[in-house]
């Protein structure tokens, strides 16, 4: 086996190198989970209160496209699947994927492969170290999950299900990340591609489950929700998770072998000579660099609005079927059913969209670990053009995709047969998030300007914002708390009226964290300090 | 559009670069120079000085300052104290203002992976506004580079070559090279002398660091050698040579007695009639009369290289300050 040769080696340096990284989403993810069986005991101490809540859920159409078909739901542990299942999936498939495609494609793209294939180190190695350690990961997360929830005291065959289920999905996303790491020779793209592939799995279950469920056999966390952890068990939709890892495995090392080390599948080809008249100034350099990831955030923000748009009508038909219960339901917001469920889809879509946000500021910090910002500083332009460049592409791409958004929702819902006079308002619903994004990039930026080494705090706090917006009842966090995240100051169209204030409010906040981000910019040594 | 900017330049350059009775100027001046990273000390007092319009080499071993004192005069890097003044002005205060009048190659040359040569070097030359197409065409013919391909797809040497020429390519009064041939093949770093020498001959000044001594000979005025953050020897290479030794090698007639108890002689080695030995070159005239004196069969007499006066410089305080070295060394990554 001279391919694999030097795998315990590299295996071992990963642990050692990535240990805090490796750590922190384990716990983190976990974490979360365990949270939730305690949030969800606190919210339905009683077996009435959680009979009461299934039966209301069960025509929750809102509910069912955020988090999958309702089962089990009147036992504890059916609420925890149906309340952190979905999520816990796509954070145990996002944990599987940044992990792959920095392990795999980041070291290629870096170089560093090169000098460890150098060695004494089999063509396979570093990937299939990579692989066993993400595989380890995924592990961990599942088999401490099934252990917090049974700790937890609820029913063992459903934890030790749930826990496989997490397992398997990250398996099968992080089969996906190989696969794609051989396709392109940029990382970016293989994380756009595979979180693609993710947004992709996560809307088809929402359509599938609000239908009649067949289109959630075509989803990865469809498939493992099909289980039915805490109802009435199966194990044999997860040997389908099972195949499609080995599937995508297999494929990804037979590309593996067909290929140079640092290319593609795709041979690059020549450019042009000259350089377009756009690309003669720091803004239209900022743009030409973040295009790609523009429109790769877009086509996801794209998928997700068409597939909740779609779904509209139906959240339409569930209230027909039981007026009374709709009306109990949304009496505490207001209004109607529809339009709580749009005002939850524009928030996930919001959230979603803030990666590209936080991604796109956090350019200027990459720019300059990377020496390229050296070379930009050396000619006329100003550290404050520099980074205003990129911060306006990251505030003028949050307009963009949260346009795109409302359109794709509003136009979907229309089509569907919701009518297309919701049009207008489901876009403005949808622009109304942008300075709590905007909020986000000035966070993002003060941080590089006066603490540079710690700009990926930013990232945790979207993490702590997407927490608060989806569990933030659930795990009974004080109003105060959640009300430090920036999305939940944002009027909930269309389900409330609009106010001006809060939204000023936030984009002079904005702006002030952008003002402290610049100059602290303009204090500091550049470089990778 | 060029000719108007030409213009704007030619009177531009007039105030710092000659003063009105006509004297030659200073292009960089720093004294005192200190810059820490946490408890590493980069430069510690350094004075370095470089007369406009001259091609000035900055000589140092890996890790003497030479990148982080070329990034205190770009203003990308505030000293901790000391004082630096380049053309004139505050590279920290004044780095837009100055950015117009230099150009610079970064010794790591980090560029973007998804963008071609070409794209890069236009965009340079945009934002500085002296983007001049014909130049930059001329050389890239001159340094066989194919702006067409992705920086991605460059090698190393390439790589440097995309910034060499968005350089050269410019206006800039002032360049500022770090190690700029590190990746390039003998032939291509035969055209970047050629380069340089028009540079020079159009009166601009060049800031070349190097630890490359051939080059800095080829092509240097006056150099500079920094080590651990200082300067530790300064001036034209004529001038330091005579701080340093001729070798020889004789074959006397007579047996070498007596060269041993002559100053300035040193490592003399007699082997039977033929001796080995250096001498301080302003002792020579007596060491050459004694040698006339035993009889001269045979005479190989060559001047100081730079190499020699490095490895002299460097061999011996090495071997003195092991403990300095050893610090420096644990705080280079």
């Amino acid at each position: 086996m001279t391919g694999l040769t030097g795998t315990r080696a590299l295996t071992r340096f990963i642990l050692r190198r990535d240990r805090v990284r490796i750590l922190v989403w384990i716990v983190a993810i976990v974490a979360l989970a365990a949270l939730t069986v305690v949030g969800i005991k606190g919210v339905f101490p009683t077996q009435a209160a959680l009979d009461q809540t299934a039966a209301a859920t069960a025509h929750n159409a809102a509910a069912i496209a955020f988090n999958g078909a309702p089962q089990g739901l009147n036992t504890v542990g059916g609420q925890v699947a149906f309340q952190f299942g979905a999520g816990g999936m796509v954070l145990v498939a996002l944990m599987s994927i940044f992990m792959l495609g920095r392990l795999t494609r980041g070291e290629e793209e870096a170089g560093r492969l090169e000098v460890v294939r150098s060695l004494p180190v089999g063509i396979h190695a570093n990937t299939l170290a990579a692989a066993i350690t993400v595989a380890t990961m995924n592990l961990a997360v599942g088999a401490l999950t099934s252990g917090a929830l049974m700790a937890q005291g609820l029913p063992a065959v459903g934890s030790v299900l749930f826990g496989v289920s997490l397992i398997l999905v990250g398996f099968v996303f992080g089969g996906v990340a190989l696969f794609v790491a051989q396709v392109t020779e940029n990382t970016r793209v293989v994380y756009g591609a595979a979180g693609a592939a993710l947004g992709a799995a996560y809307v088809l279950r929402a359509v599938g489950d609000i239908g009649d469920g067949t289109v959630s056999w075509f989803s990865p966390i469809g498939v493992a929700q099909k289980a039915r952890p805490f109802a009435d068990e199966r194990w044999w939709p997860l040997l389908l998770l099972v195949a499609a890892t080995v599937l995508l495995v297999a494929a990804a090392s037979a590309l593996a072998v067909r290929r140079d080390l640092g290319a593609g599948l795709v041979a690059p080809r020549p450019g042009p000579a000259a350089a377009a008249p756009t690309l003669g100034h720091p803004l239209g350099l900022a743009f030409r660099l973040q295009r790609g990831s523009l429109l790769g955030w877009g086509a996801g923000v794209l998928v997700v609005g068409i597939g909740y748009g779609w779904i509209g009508p139906s959240v339409d038909a569930f209230i027909g079927q039981n007026k009374a219960l709709a009306e109990l339901l949304a009496g505490a917001g207001g209004g109607s059913l529809t339009d709580l469920y749009f005002a939850a889809s524009f928030r996930l879509m919001a959230l979603l969209a803030t990666g590209f946000a936080i991604g796109s500021t956090l350019r200027v910090r990459s720019e300059e670990t990377s020496m390229r910002a050296d070379v930009i500083l050396a000619t006329p332009v100003s550290r404050w053009r520099f980074a205003a460049s990129h911060l306006a592409v990251a505030c003028a791409g949050s307009v963009i995709l949260l346009a795109v958004a409302g359109l794709a929702t509003g136009l979907a819902y229309g089509l569907a047969g919701g009518g297309l006079q919701s049009v207008p308002r489901l876009f403005v619903a949808a622009l109304v998030y942008a300075p709590a994004m905007w909020v986000m990039v000035g966070l993002a930026i003060a941080l590089d300007g006066l603490a540079p080494r710690w700009v990926g705090a930013s990232w945790a706090i979207l993490a702590a914002c997407v927490v608060v917006g989806f569990l933030g009842a659930v795990l009974n966090l004080p109003r105060w708390l959640q009300d430090l995240s920036p999305f939940e100051r944002v009027p909930q169209l269309p389900a409330a009226s609009l106010t001006v204030l809060p939204l000023l409010a936030m984009s002079v906040l904005a702006a002030g964290l952008i003002l402290i981000g610049l100059t602290g910019l303009r204090r500091r040594d550049i470089g990778r300090i | 559009m060029t000719n108007e900017w030409e213009a704007g330049y030619v009177s531009e350059r007039g105030p710092w670069s000659r003063c009105d009775d006509g004297h030659v100027t200073v292009a960089i001046s720093t004294s005192g120079l200190t810059k820490n990273f946490g408890s590493t000390r980069a430069l510690d007092g350094l004075d370095l000085s470089v007369t406009a319009g001259e091609v000035h080499g900055f000589l140092g071993p890996n890790g003497s300052g030479k990148t982080t004192t070329i990034r205190v005069l770009l203003g990308l890097l505030r000293a901790d104290s000391g004082s630096v003044e380049l053309l004139g002005k505050d590279p920290w205060r004044d780095a837009v203002e100055l950015h117009r009048r230099l150009a610079y190659v970064p010794g790591e040359v980090s560029l973007w992976p998804n963008l071609t040569g070409g794209e890069v070097i236009d965009l340079f030359g945009r934002l500085r506004g002296d983007l001049d197409r014909r130049r930059r065409d001329e050389l890239l013919e001159r340094f066989l580079l194919d702006p067409t391909k992705q920086i991605r797809s460059y090698s190393r040497g390439n790589r440097q070559k995309v910034a060499l020429v968005a350089a050269l390519a410019s206006d800039a009064e002032l360049l500022l090279l770090d190690e700029p041939t590190s990746g390039l093949d003998p032939l291509m770093e035969a055209i970047f002398q050629d380069c340089i020498r028009e540079v020079k001959a159009q009166g601009r000044t060049v800031l070349l660091s190097s630890h490359i001594l051939a080059e800095v000979e080829a092509l240097c005025d006056r150099l500079s050698i920094i080590r651990l953050g200082r300067i530790v020897e300064g001036g034209t290479l004529a001038e330091l040579r005579h701080l340093t030794r001729t070798s020889i090698i004789a074959e006397t007639v007579r047996p070498a007695q007596g060269l041993a108890d002559l100053e300035g002689i040193h490592n003399l080695d007699i082997d039977g009639a033929q001796v080995r030995f250096e001498v301080d070159t302003d002792q020579l005239d007596p060491v050459v009369r004694r040698l006339g004196e035993l009889g001269i069969r045979s005479l190989v007499s060559h001047p100081p290289t730079l190499e020699e006066l490095f490895l002299r410089h460097y061999g011996d305080e090495l071997a003195q300050e092991p403990e300095r070295v050893d610090r420096q060394r644990a705080a280079t990554p």
